[in-house]
């Protein structure tokens, strides 16, 4: 999943002062499920603001809306009879939901409330962690399931490096070594052989090519 | 193939190399590089020059390199695959072999956390093991890493290094191997202070035959204080130090500490100097360069050969 979290309450306060009626909006996929932007955090939010009007004694009015996505079309759709309500919208969607929404409705201020962060996987409740850089060229198979593109600090592809101690990297003992997991997985696999290989250089070209990446698809085309 | 370096003539002339460390500056002036390399001149064969090391902006290495090679000393190039891409670590290949820099130690670089400038992006374009396979791809093939033909070859001496003391112990050996099929012909090692954990890796090495097709460094870097211990054993990553070894500095009453880091280093050296496979000693003296030329008279290590 896409994961996200809130702006700091200051940011956003700066970024709503010139409007005076603002849509909060929510995604129900990715960020609700880190829970930065779904419906749960979408009312906190909007209660928080009035609050905060409310105390400033400002006239600020704030409506509350969550879609099921913030990326697809069908559903920023939508948002279509309740725009002319409010001056802003402040979406609790990540960047590509708030952009998505902005090029559909392009005279309206889109705000970001969340700062997007990297895809990732919920490890327990209140844990997510990275583990796919989108990098566009899937090497899982050969590395036990453990990205290194992600996982290790120096995106090696031959680890592990000399500051690996203990299975903790040389960033911090917080961070696992990435390469010491790739390792004592393929051992308890039997597969050590796999790493006697000479990874070739990445073709990066595939995660940072020219522009924005793009997936066309004939056969989804209608 | 002719030998493209000093370095090269003495590890494959068979004698026991020894090559120290020299830091840039943090600056424009190349005078205090040219008064530690001159210090180094006749104990040394050759001279490293690291490259920003621990990610600390400092004079480059390419260029403090052609000011050694000026001053008639043998330079190892450092280059790390932290801070430039495939494009910019081939155009320094080419250039080194410009200028007759003939040796490059292939690393990835201490992380841009540890530095002077912790919000740089680190690049890793390559690694370290890539970047070997690079320069071998250019100068035995004739071939830059996109697949374009070189007009002419770069002279290059490469070489690599490992840790012994990180982990996994067992993968070590086996890792230095990728190395050494990707073209390291020498390597320099992390500063050797645990000497049974070294022997045992030394044993993994040979066992693979490693040291047949590569010549093998042991790193050497002397304690100046009990104080440089404790920080190196506690704080510096990659680093093995034995509580033993810390004790025995920190009983050390201070004005004789320095002392005792020689006799150490001294100790050390005799022993890696009877260690089947080792084929020389890298002398990282980190701020006390003056100390290099004193390690090397009393370990026996003078005259320099082919001088």
């Amino acid at each position: 999943m896409i994961t996200g979290t809130r702006k700091p309450m200051e940011e956003i306060l700066s970024m709503i002062v010139p409007y005076k009626r603002i849509l909060v909006a929510g995604c129900g996929t990715c960020v609700a499920e880190c829970a930065s932007g779904g419906e749960k955090e979408v009312a906190l939010l909007a209660s928080q603001l009035r609050m905060h009007a409310k105390l400033k004694n400002i006239s600020l009015e704030v409506g509350e809306i969550t879609l099921d996505r913030q990326c697809v079309y069908e559903f920023i759709d939508q948002l279509t009879p309740f725009l002319e309500k409010y001056d802003a919208v402040l979406s609790l969607a990540c960047g590509a939901g708030v952009q998505a929404v902005a090029e559909v409705f392009p005279q309206w201020v889109i705000l970001p409330g969340l700062d997007t962060a990297f895809l990732g996987e919920t490890k327990q409740a209140g844990l997510w962690v990275e583990n796919c850089r989108g990098c566009g060229a899937c090497r899982l198979h050969m590395f036990a399931g453990i990205c290194p593109i992600t996982r290790c600090a120096k995106k090696l592809f031959n680890g592990p490096c000399g500051g690996s101690q203990a299975g903790r990297c040389e960033v911090s003992p917080e961070v696992a070594c990435a390469w010491y997991l790739i390792f004592q997985r393929l051992e308890s696999q039997g597969r050590l052989e796999c790493l006697e290989e000479i990874y070739p250089p990445c073709d990066w070209s595939r995660q940072q090519g020219i522009g924005p990446r793009r997936i066309q698809r004939e056969d989804q085309r209608a | 193939m002719s030998r493209t370096s000093h370095l090269q003539e003495v590890l494959e002339g068979a004698h026991f190399a020894v090559t120290a460390e020299c830091g840039p500056p943090k600056g424009a002036d190349p005078q205090t590089l040219r008064e530690k390399a001159q210090a180094l001149k006749g104990y040394v064969d050759a001279v490293n020059v690291t490259d920003n090391q621990t990610a600390v902006v400092r004079l480059c290495s390419l260029a403090s390199c052609a000011i050694l090679k000026q001053m008639g000393l043998d330079p190892v190039l450092q280059m790390t695959t932290r801070d430039r891409n495939r494009i910019a670590l081939q155009s320094d290949l080419l250039g080194a072999s410009a200028l007759g820099i003939g040796n490059v130690l292939c690393l990835s670089g201490d992380h841009v956390s540890f530095g002077s400038e912790p919000q740089a992006l680190g690049v890793f374009d390559l690694d370290s093991v890539q970047l070997l396979y690079t320069a071998r791809l250019m100068r035995d093939q004739g071939k830059f890493l996109g697949g374009g033909v070189l007009s002419d070859p770069p002279r290059l001496f490469l070489g690599a290094v490992e840790n012994p003391f990180a982990d996994p112990l067992s993968f070590r050996a086996k890792r230095l191997a990728k190395k050494v099929a990707a073209g390291a012909q020498f390597i320099q090692t992390q500063c050797v202070y645990n000497l049974e954990r070294f022997e045992e890796w030394m044993k993994q090495v040979q066992d693979l035959g490693l040291q047949e097709k590569t010549h093998i460094l042991a790193g050497v870097t002397p304690l100046k204080s009990a104080r440089m211990a404790r920080y190196m054993k506690e704080r510096v990553a990659g680093m093995d130090l034995p509580d033993p070894l810390v004790q025995r500095m920190e009983r050390t009453p201070a004005p004789k500490q320095r002392e005792e880091g020689l006799r150490i280093a001294l100790e050390t050296i005799e022993a890696l100097k009877n260690i089947p496979g080792v084929r020389g000693i890298h002398i990282m003296a980190i701020e006390w360069e003056e100390v290099v030329p004193v390690l090397v008279e009393k370990s026996g290590l003078l005259p320099r050969p082919l001088t």
